[in-house]
């Protein structure tokens, strides 16, 4: 690896003991506007009060299925889209309410891979073209530089250095993601948010992309914020991991805790849910969520999984609980464990 | 549901197919495109039969011809620029590929369904479900409007859509993605057909509607009886539902067995080396924090225009030698029911994946 293409980033400087990232309390509550004076008639509860942080060096995986507002929440921590409420600090920092050029260095900082590799690259553009952009935008390297530059962070992706003149489409789906994340590291950024970054990916490819990403996160120190559907991936990639559930984190731990010990009803029906590899593993009885997710438009009152929860009782139809930290480092909103961690899931103490 | 019409004819077939018999054959079939740069070869020589009220598994990745193969089977591919050039697809006996077009539409949907994996785009968004699913009822069993509409709700109850009565007249976008693939099926099943074809059915649902849809499609299978060919990449679904595994690449067939063999003594270098590049949950139960890296299958599938001579996997395989890239390797028993394309599968086998 060439002294060229990872530097220091002497803009932003590091705070000793705080989080490279830290969201409190995020929100994005999407408008929906109507008729000829487009008034707003009422929103999209996409987001709705997250919050986590993320170390040097470590990944977040944040989970859920569609329409739980993953996506929207990564898109929401790189300002991509604009918070309704709540703050995003990095290395103590906040950048919530700054503004464009303020929001620059921050934006070396915290880059983006896309789900689909076919769509998230511009197709007129080179892929030499396309992972150097960055470089010119923010005025790090041009001429000859750039070009070492680029060819330095193609050969780092596994990509050949003489495939810079070649156009999107004449790759295949595994070397476009490595296109992306060749452009996602060419600015040295600590923080990497991958949307799906192997959901569109057949397994063998996807396999090459997740032992990239391992391995350049210990080169570099990285941290992701790792979106994925899915559980089997983000438990690999993954040191702690955060579960959503219409636009909140349901619960929240290291991938070992959540495993073996998931305390949110959602959770352990997600973990139920996953087909194992192994026709001999039989397992016990599967638990099958009635119903689909409800809209996040009108979400249920209350707890917002109560609608589909097989321990649901009274409470949970008026009260929402609240993210708690019921054991040390083991995040979780479930009426279920408001006084101690109550387990097994099936006999809930609480259901009177 | 009974069928006259599917009376009549058993009592046709019976004398041609024993119940022990395969209800679905297909031998050495090639599907081939025409394009301006050569031929595709998306089928090249497959083989693989489906007993009575089976799961056979098919799996393999993106352009290993496992869709093209289905859809051979229903005669669906697009001609030009598709055409199945050789084989046989032998249903009760009876070779499919000489059936005239018209005898195919009262096999399709009525002996032999599909479902898609895009429920979205393979319902038809002016229409109501209701309306959907009775045009085949109507059409194969010749029942009256009003009742192919009962019968529809009636279907619609069996994969348990709520509210049956007051779905049937919705469109599919006023349903959810788990409903429409539950719409799918029930418009599949609605003939009572002997043979469900699902490519990829829980490919774009949520693990939790997955496992409602699985678990749907056994329960059905269980009562009404249905052989169903289940395609899907999703090693996680094969271990779950199917008997017999299919596993291709690049057009043809590299290995198959039983569920329990294939993953447990997989003998081709493809099969080991997908089962090694998946991300295991259960792994992370044992002793591990587990970052361990993924086995890789370097490079990528080949181009289908472009297949290297000899074994098409051998660009890949860590096993290859000269051998494998100057012949194709014959499909051989290894052991009983277990076929397997490799010159190396003796010394391969039981090496674990």
């Amino acid at each position: 690896m060439s002294e060229a293409v990872v530097q220091g980033t002497p803009e932003v400087q590091a705070a000793p003991n705080v989080p490279l990232l830290q969201v409190r309390d995020l929100k994005k509550h999407f408008p929906i506007r109507r008729g000829v004076l487009s008034r707003t008639v009422g929103f999209v509860y996409a987001v709705d009060g997250i919050s986590f942080h993320i170390n040097k060096g470590e990944t977040l995986g944040l989970v859920g299925e569609s329409g739980c507002g993953k996506s929207t929440a990564g898109k929401t921590v790189l300002k991509l889209i604009e918070p309704t409420s709540g703050s995003i600090e990095v290395r103590g920092t906040d950048i919530t309410a700054l503004d464009k050029s303020h929001m620059r260095p921050y934006r070396r900082e915290m880059q983006i891979i896309f789900q689909d590799p076919y769509s998230s690259l511009n197709p007129r553009m080179s892929a030499g073209a396309i992972v150097g952009e960055p470089l010119t935008i923010h005025s790090i390297a041009a001429g000859k530089e750039k070009q070492e530059r680029v060819a330095a962070l193609f050969d780092r992706v596994g990509l050949r250095p003489e495939h810079m003149v070649k156009y999107p489409h004449e790759f295949s789906g595994g070397q476009r993601q490595r296109i992306g994340i060749a452009r996602a590291l060419a600015l040295n950024p600590s923080l990497i948010i991958g949307d799906e970054p192997v959901s569109a990916l057949d397994v063998s490819i996807q396999a090459q992309v997740i032992n990239l990403l391992i391995d350049l996160q210990e080169e570099y120190q990285l941290s992701y914020l790792f979106i994925a559907h899915d559980l089997a991936v983000v438990e690999h990639i993954s040191h702690r991991i955060a579960v959503m559930y219409l636009g909140k984190i349901v619960e929240m731990t290291d991938k070992r805790t959540l495993f073996d010990m998931p305390l949110h009803p959602y959770t352990e029906a997600l973990l139920s849910a996953v087909p194992i590899p192994d026709p001999r593993v039989k397992r016990g009885k599967r638990i099958i969520l009635r119903g689909d997710v409800p809209s996040p438009i009108n979400p249920p009152p209350g707890c917002h999984f109560h609608t589909r929860c097989p321990y649901a009782f009274n409470r949970c139809m008026v009260d929402a609980p609240p993210l708690r930290e019921v054991q040390p480092g083991h995040w979780t909103a479930c009426h279920l464990h408001e006084d101690k961690v109550t387990l097994p899931l099936a006999k809930p103490a609480g259901a009177a | 549901m009974v069928d006259v019409q599917r009376t009549a004819q058993e009592q046709g077939n019976a004398a041609a197919t024993r119940r022990d018999d395969p209800i679905l054959q297909l031998n050495d079939l090639k599907t081939y495109f025409y394009s301006r740069d050569g031929v595709v070869r998306a089928v090249d020589g497959v083989s693989y039969y489906l007993n009575h009220g089976e799961t056979l598994g098919v799996v393999g990745e993106s352009g290993c011809g496992k869709s093209v193969t289905a859809l051979s089977i229903l005669r669906l591919i697009p001609d030009p620029p598709g055409r199945i050039v050789a084989g046989e697809i032998l249903f009760e006996g009876q070779d499919l590929l000489k059936r005239s077009e018209s005898e195919m539409q009262d096999i399709r949907g009525n002996e032999i369904s599909m479902i898609f994996q895009e429920p979205m785009t393979s319902l038809n968004p002016v229409l109501t479900v209701g309306h959907q699913i009775s045009e085949a009822i109507t059409l194969h069993q010749g029942l009256s409007r009003r009742e192919a509409l009962e019968k529809a709700v009636e279907m619609l109850r069996l994969v348990h859509i709520p509210e049956a009565q007051r779905r049937v007249h919705e469109y599919p976008h006023q349903l959810s993605g788990g409903m429409r693939q539950r719409v799918m099926i029930a418009m599949a099943l609605s003939c009572n057909p002997k043979v469900l074809v699902a490519d990829e059915p829980t490919t774009a649902l949520d693990v939790t509607i997955q496992a409602q849809i699985l678990d749907l499609m056994l329960e059905l299978q269980e009562k009404l009886g249905t052989a169903i060919i289940m395609i899907t990449h999703d090693l996680g679904v094969i271990a779950e539902v199917a008997k017999r595994v299919v596993v291709m690449y690049a057009g043809k067939k590299v290995e198959e067995a039983q569920v329990e063999d294939l993953f447990e003594m997989p003998s081709h270098p493809y099969t080991k080396g997908l089962l090694g590049s998946i991300p295991r949950m259960d792994a992370i139960r044992g002793e591990s924090q587990g970052r361990e890296r993924l086995q890789e299958i370097k490079g990528m599938v080949p181009s289908l225009h472009h297949l290297p001579s000899g074994c098409l996997f051998e660009p890949r395989c860590p096993h290859a030698t000269d051998q494998c890239r100057t012949a194709y390797p014959p499909l051989e028993d290894i052991r009983p029911g277990h076929l397997v394309a490799c010159w190396h599968a003796e010394k391969l086998l039981g090496e674990g994946p």
